[in-house]
């Protein structure tokens, strides 16, 4: 597969190597092990706002890095989890004290790396929480699968959780908030090609020109079905209809209860989206579907939210957690209130996403 | 009596094993996961030989935490945790102790099984390291109650963990990236049960 790369073994390297020239004025990079950090870390006072994953989702999660959003970003190699050496690295290099708060995606891998890291943070007296980010609607059923998978939802709670984070919010009212944002957004995603990571021979799935894959994961998990490929319109109204009409949902997640120096089960249930309600709208492409297709998305997704009496109270359209190469796009829909807008409206800046301030 | 010298060489041809399976252990994870388990634990287990003369100044408790730090650090994925924490409650088990008896061997791989148990939340039957793990643990206990050597018992657990992993063919996974397969996950073995055979069998080869 043609790739811009010199060496696969220095895909990760040389790319948070470029960042940090390009984007020096807002982040730098740790190497031994690998993790992005807000240029003036650790910013006295501020609850730390920590997350990671594999690459191969740029700009997420180390493009998000920088006022306003998080204080690190900790990157595996290709669609793999990082270690929990990173986590705790970047963890003791933010820390300013107030703690840190570990925002991961529901992958097995990332989990349990994230909740070793935890361990080992607390275990050096650092105030430390994780929030579990599990919004892919395509997965129905959470007792006999590692559960819903985190996908867009990521880069809204990011955004939010950090410009909480930035106005002063400390550890327990943050995770408060990243778990509200959590439960209250929905996403589906569909693939039209496949993606092969650097090194591969083959994708990772292949589709044919005539059929599409709906309700794919990010790393090429399969979906729910496999179909005739339809038009913009029709997709669209598939993915809408499949966030808004998606019943309650039930899991099991695990957060650190600092007392006891344990994990804690929590069962929490999100409800099921309700006509009137304000919402963000992000239109995500999966890397190889192009802006101007996300817009047809995006029209036929706002006319379909309007008549359901939805209101559409901001928007995000654009690649932001991307799959490599992936033809494809992404439809996340937040239920948004008051606190959800004023952190989702504050000053960013970051490579990824810059407004405000 | 188990050696320090013999921890040491189960070490070394898990290192072997683990490298001579890379692809046959990718081939099973590409079936129902990502593909990446045989790359993974290559990896980690060539940083363990690498740091391995370092490691063994230690006592075994702490050569074997000295396993579990590396390959938490290296391997990545969820195998990556798992295993890390598998060596390190392991390793906690036989703190202080230059050699060890059936009692310690028992306590060791039993240690390591609650570690990988509490880290992952997966059951028995859940098409997991847990499906081998498990059984060759009750071997171990079954041999020691029975007044059997170490090497007995430890075939006994090879043997265990090999009808365990190949058990795990007709499940459906659980947990992981194999459980989005729901059904079609049915049929093939699991890799995590594999890597966790070869630990085994390795472990009745060399701790003697």
């Amino acid at each position: 597969m043609k790739k811009l790369i010199n060496a696969v073994d220095d895909v990760v390297k040389e790319q948070l190597e470029g960042m940090e020239m390009a984007h020096g004025d807002m982040l730098a990079v740790n190497y031994e092990p690998f993790f992005v950090y807000r240029k003036d870390a650790p910013v006295s006072g501020k609850v730390a706002v920590i997350s990671g994953g594999g690459s191969g989702h740029e700009p997420m999660h180390g493009g998000f890095v920088g006022m306003g959003m998080l204080d690190a970003a900790c990157p595996g190699a290709v669609f793999t989890s990082p270690t929990p050496d990173q986590m705790y690295e970047a963890a003791k290099k933010v820390n300013s004290g107030a703690g840190v708060l570990n925002l991961v995606k529901n992958y097995t891998g990332d989990v349990l790396n994230f909740e070793t890291a935890a361990e080992l943070a607390h275990g050096d007296g650092i105030p430390v929480q994780n929030i579990l980010i599990d919004d892919d609607a395509s997965v129905k059923d959470s007792l006999y699968t590692a559960g819903r998978r985190g996908v867009g939802t990521t880069v809204i709670a990011e955004k939010i959780v950090g410009g909480a984070a930035e106005d002063g919010y400390d550890l327990d009212k943050l995770a408060d908030l990243a778990r509200k944002v959590n439960m209250y957004g929905r996403s589906m995603g569909i693939a039209l090609s496949g993606a092969s990571v650097p090194g591969a021979d083959k994708p990772l799935f292949e589709l044919s020109d005539e059929e599409f894959e709906f309700g794919i994961g990010i790393h090429g998990e399969p979906g729910r079905v496999r179909q005739a490929m339809k038009s913009a319109d029709e997709i669209t109204e598939m993915m809408v209809a499949a966030i808004l009409d998606d019943e309650a949902y039930t899991r099991t997640v695990r957060e650190w209860d600092r007392e006891k120096g344990e994990w804690e089960e929590k069962e929490l249930t999100d409800e099921p989206f309700a006509s009137g309600q304000d919402v963000i709208l992000f239109v995500n492409s999966m890397g190889g579907t192009p802006v101007s297709e996300l817009y047809a998305v995006y029209r036929k997704a706002a006319m379909i939210l309007k008549d359901r009496g939805f209101n559409v109270v901001r928007n995000l359209v654009g690649p932001y957690i991307t799959s490599l190469e992936m033809q494809g796009a992404s439809i996340t829909i937040v239920r948004a209130d008051e606190e959800i807008l004023k952190y989702w409206d504050a000053p960013v800046k970051t490579p990824g996403l810059r407004w405000g301030g | 009596m188990v050696t320090k010298e013999a921890v040491s060489k189960w070490l070394d041809a898990m290192t072997d094993i683990y490298l001579e399976n890379q692809k046959y252990l990718t081939e099973l994870d590409s079936a129902i996961g990502d593909g990446d388990h045989g790359n993974n634990m290559a990896r980690g287990f060539k940083k363990v030989r690498e740091k391995l003369p370092e490691l063994q100044e230690k006592d075994i408790g702490g050569l074997l935490k000295g396993v579990g730090m590396t390959l938490m650090s290296t391997v990545g994925g969820a195998s990556g945790p798992l295993y890390g924490t598998f060596y390190m409650r392991a390793g906690g088990a036989v703190d202080g102790k230059e050699e060890l008896d059936l009692a310690d061997v028992v306590a060791l791989f039993d240690a390591g099984l609650g570690g990988v148990v509490s880290r992952g939340r997966a059951e028995l039957g859940d098409k997991t390291m847990i499906d081998a793990l498990t059984p060759a643990v009750e071997a171990l206990k079954a041999a020691q109650e029975a007044g059997q050597s170490v090497e007995e018992a430890l075939q006994a657990a090879a043997a265990a963990a090999e009808q365990g992993m190949k058990d795990t063919a007709p499940l459906q996974a659980r947990k992981g990236r194999a459980s989005y397969l729901g059904e079609r996950s049915i049929g093939h073995q699991d890799p995590g049960s594999t890597s966790t055979y070869f630990m085994m069998k390795t472990a009745s080869e060399n701790l003697t």
